[in-house]
Order: C-alpha cells, then structure tokens, then sequence
C-alpha cells in the first residue's frame, strides 16, 4: 500500500501517464466528466427556441395586432369566466364523487364495491363527447322524468328539456367523467400507503374515518396530486368540447367572432394563449400543493424560486455546469 | 400465572386461524397474569405473530377466543352465538392494547410529538397541550427527551421503534404487544430498545412479546411460550423452557439460535 512502485498498473491505464504517488492523488482537483453532448443538444434547443420566436415575430399571418385586439374582448373574457367556473365546478364535483366511488371500490362491502366498479367501467368506456351529447339529448330519449314508486304512483314530473341546458348537461357529462378518472387516481394513491400504517393506526384505537383522513389520504397524496395536475389540466381543456353543444366557453366564443370576420388563426391563438395562461397557472399550484405533502419526506422544496431551477434547470443558476450531475440540493 | 387467584389479563382459549388452507394457529391456549412478560418463540410461520395479532383483532380468529381484562376480543356473546362488535366497540378494546411492530410503522408525514399525541386527543379527547406534556415524559423515559419537532426519517432505526413504544405508552394501555421489536434493527441498536422494554417490565407493565432474543427473553420473562406448527409445544418458566426444553423441535430450534 504505502510504496508506490509496487502497485499493478490498471490495463486501461495509458502508458505514458506515470503512477500518481498517494500525496499528488490527495493534492489533485476533481474534474466532473466532460458531457459534450449536453452542450450540443442545448446549443440545438436554443437554436429551434430562436427559430420558434423569429417565426412568430416575422410571420404576418400571425396577425398578432388583431391577437391583441381581441385579447381583452368582453365576449372572450365572457368565453374565459365560463371556462374557469366550468372547469371548478367540474372539479369539486368530480373530486368529491370519485372519492366516494374509490371508498367504495375499496369498501368491503359487496355491493358498494359492485357499484363502484360498475361506475368506473361504464363512464371510461363512453367517450366524453358521446356522453356530453347524450345528456344534451336526454329530452329525445326521456321527454319526462318523474319522482315516484316505481311501476306505482309518480309524485313530481319535470320536462327534461327544460332541465338539460347545454350548461347542466356540460356540467355533469364532465363531472361523471373526472369522477370516474379521478376515483382511479384515488384509488391508486390508497394502495400504495403501507398497509402497516392503518394496523398501526387501528392498533392506537383510531376511528374509521381519522385513519383516512390523518393517516392515509395526507400519505398518498403525493402519488394522488401529480396525476391529479394531470387531469384538472386536461379537464381545463376539455371543457373546450361543450362547443359541440353552443356553450360559450373561451374557445366557442373565439370560434363565433372568426365566422363573422374570418381571422381564424388570431382568433384561435387568442383562446390558446388563455389556456396556456390557465395552464400556467394551475401548474404552479401544483407544484405548491406536492411541496405541501412533501412533509415528512426529503422532497421539500425551498420558495418560489426552486419552481423554476427544478423544472428549467437548464436557465438556472449552475445550470449545464451542475445541472446533469443530479438533483444535488 | 394465577397462582394468587385473581383472573389472567389476558385468556386464550381454542384459538385457530387459517389463511386458506395454511393453519397458522390449531388451537393455543394461553394465559397471561396481570403484570407478567411472556415472551413467544418459535420458528418463522409457527403462528407468533398471528397469535399477538389476534390479542388486539388485527386478524380474526376462525375459532376460539381471546379475552382481554374480562371481555371476549372483538365479539358479543348473546344466545349462544358470538357476534362480532361494530367497528366502533372494536376500536375502544383497542385503547387498552398497545403494540409495537417490527418495521416500527410510525407515521412518516408526522413529527414525533404529532405521532405521540395523535390518538390521546382524537381518541381519549385529552387536551392537546396536557397529551404534549404527556409525550415529552414519554420520550425522556424512552431516551429522546427534546425530539418532538423531529420527522422519524431523521430518527435511526432504533430511535423510530423507542418512539413507537412511547406513542403505544401515550394510551396508557394495560397491556403491550410486541411484534419482533428488534428484527428490523442494526444489531448495535438492538440493545437500546430492549433496554427500553426491560425498564418498563421493571415498571410493572404487561408485555406479550414475540422475539428471536433469547439471552433478552431469559433475562425479563416470566413465562416463555415455545410455538411449533400453530401450537404450543412448551411453556413455562423461562430457565425450564429455554435451558430444559422437553420438546424435540423446540430443542432444535433453541441449539440453532443460540
């Protein structure tokens, strides 16, 4: 070990490179491996990054004055409102009934867990569109719903066609469908909390209904919000199908003014900018929501400014110097 | 046990259980005296762990009974039938029950202090600045005076299981289980929490313990209870059963662990 001349040089060693002695090896800079392919492909994403703004800057068919124009108009803004509310409501709604169904699928009870199956295949195996329409039709297929004992008396009768607005059918096509995605999600953050956590918690006395909401919804949160961001996002999007059905959202009221005055493209980048802004910033509040059930694990962020060097390690501080090497902090 | 007269805490009588067409328990009958330690051995799949699991209705038995201070675990007796209790009657037989497992299980999204005084407040609805105060002797007596604030990824092993025994101690149960303490543990770790139990054995507390330690179990033990194949092959005094075992498998067993 201590003299030097007695070591075997590695096979891979170059010849011409001399057996450091222990002092030089103890006295010599760490040099991170060279990557020169991550310097290449980031010199290529900037260069299409530039090509992308100079295309959108020098094409005049962009017609980004009439972009503008139209930005803040009232019937967009109006498009927008719906848009926002629509996707909320949807949201609340579909997230509380899939909770349920996903209780229920996991319930030991025979028929809950039937029901909740049943739900689950029915509702992902319609398309979201057919679905959006049939409940708009519902006045073709039902004319009248009435409240009663059935084959027996009926107490109360309404006319579906007054209660199916394209509104109220939009709204609980979309709400059954995140219900029944979102109960899968659910369901699957459930399963994967040890089971050890709720023989822990039943061993210390805990009720039913502390150990779900103590103990194993906080812990499967992080496996639930990612997916999560995925479909509210999505979902946001999504509500852009009620057009079908002449619901002024943010992108019908974009297609009503382009069939008056023809200017497709702006008009259609009017509605895709909103969605990028909405986008933007859902997926912010998801990466705050993962930061808050990050409690407990070594995944906690620090601030607003971590936000940007996670994600966008490539502009932030270090960057391609630092970056590839690992999450590091 | 009941040499004094008064009735056992625990009683275990009859108890089977079989997990398809495995029998993990053939019929146990076991009696464990108020302020006693019995400690359980037996090779792996002999039914120790399904044993102390029936004692707080973790599993349920497929015949049998296990009484706890007086009441049938998890069942009614009523007209010659035994019917199992609501969740809720389930959950307070529970309270008088601690355990302590071997992957510790405490909760990792919680601090200490939160793991301590979770089921005190939501359970017993004792205030939650008297169910703080309470945790902090809790973990001076258990050697983590100061550490409330920690999550227990920052505890090492042998920390995280002291402080599951002091968060099984904040229900101030009448009688703790053990489920293989001390098998998750870095051997130089084991013996702070065996320290730990044995204080409380000193103390006076009623311990079921399922353990691969025999110099530990010799040491604390008032009983020692030798499972092979469901049953129980062996009990009695530690000295008899560990040094003196009549029974062949359990002669096998003790020579290879020892």
């Amino acid at each position: 070990m201590t003299d030097v001349t007695e070591r075997i040089p590695l096979l891979s060693a170059p010849a011409d490179d001399p057996i450091p002695a222990d002092d030089q090896l103890l006295a010599a800079r760490l040099v991170a491996p060279r990557r020169p392919g991550l310097w290449v492909s980031a010199a290529l994403l900037l260069v299409l990054a530039a090509m992308l703004v100079h295309t959108l800057v020098t094409n005049k068919r962009f017609q980004w004055p009439i972009v503008r124009g139209y930005f803040f108009e009232h019937s967009i803004l109006h498009g927008l409102e719906l848009t926002i509310w629509l996707t909320a409501a949807v949201l609340v709604t579909g997230y509380l009934l899939g909770t349920a169904v996903a209780a229920a699928r996991l319930s030991k009870n025979p028929i809950l867990k039937s029901l909740g199956f049943g739900f689950v295949w029915l509702i992902r195996s319609v398309p979201m569109l057919v679905q959006l329409l049939f409940w708009y039709e519902l006045a073709s297929l039902y004319p009248r719903l009435s409240l009663g004992i059935p084959f027996g008396p009926e107490f109360a009768t309404f006319k579906t066609a007054h209660l199916f607005g394209g509104i109220l059918a939009a709204f609980v096509a979309l709400s059954l469908d995140v219900a029944a995605f979102s109960a899968e999600i659910i369901r699957g953050g459930i399963l994967a909390v040890p089971a050890g956590q709720v023989e822990a918690a039943q061993a210390l006395g805990l009720g039913r209904g502390r150990i779900f909401r103590r103990i194993v919804l906080p812990q499967a949160m992080p496996a639930i919000v990612p997916a999560s961001g995925n479909l509210l996002i999505g979902m946001l999007k999504a509500t852009s199908i009620v057009s079908v059905i002449a619901v002024q959202d943010l992108l019908y009221s974009s297609q009503l003014i382009y069939n008056e005055n023809f200017q497709i493209i702006p008009l259609l980048l009017v509605a895709t900018l909103w969605y990028i802004v909405l986008t933007t910033v859902l997926s912010i509040g998801q990466y705050f929501v993962e930061r808050r059930y990050a409690r407990g694990t070594n995944r906690r962020g620090d601030g607003f400014g971590a936000l940007f060097r996670r994600n966008l390690p490539l502009f932030g501080r270090g960057g391609l110097a630092t970056g590839a090497t690992g999450s590091g902090s | 046990m009941t040499a004094d007269g008064a009735r056992p805490l625990v009683r275990v009588r009859g108890l089977r259980k079989s997990f398809g067409a495995h029998r993990v328990l053939d019929g146990v009958d076991l009696d464990v005296a108020e302020g006693s330690v019995t400690v359980l051995l037996g090779p792996s799949g002999s039914g120790k762990s399904t044993l102390l699991r029936c004692v707080n209705h973790l599993e349920r038995p497929d015949a049998g009974f296990v009484e706890v201070a007086g009441e049938v675990v998890g069942y009614r007796y009523h007209d010659g039938r035994l019917h199992e209790l609501p969740a809720r009657e389930i959950t307070r037989q529970r309270t008088q029950v601690g355990m302590v497992f071997q992957q510790f299980n405490l909760f990792p999204h919680l601090t200490v202090l939160e793991n301590l005084v979770e089921a005190p407040v939501a359970v017993r609805g004792v205030p939650k600045s008297e169910a703080a105060a309470k945790a902090g002797e809790l973990l001076a007596r258990v050697g983590l005076a100061g550490r409330e604030g920690a999550y227990p990824r920052e505890l090492s092993g042998g920390q995280q299981q002291r402080v599951a025994i002091a968060r099984a101690l904040a229900m101030e149960p009448r009688l703790l289980l053990f489920d293989e303490p001390t098998s998750a543990l870095d051997p130089e770790l084991v013996g702070e929490v065996l320290g730990v139990i044995r204080d409380l054995a000193v103390g006076g507390m009623t311990m079921i313990i399922v353990t691969h330690e025999i110099g530990f179990a010799r040491e604390v033990a008032d009983q020692a209870v030798f499972l092979d194949g469901g049953r129980i092959v062996e009990s009695g005094a530690p000295s008899d059963v560990l040094d003196r075992p009549g029974n062949e498998r359990a002669r096998a067993f003790l020579s290879a662990v020892l």
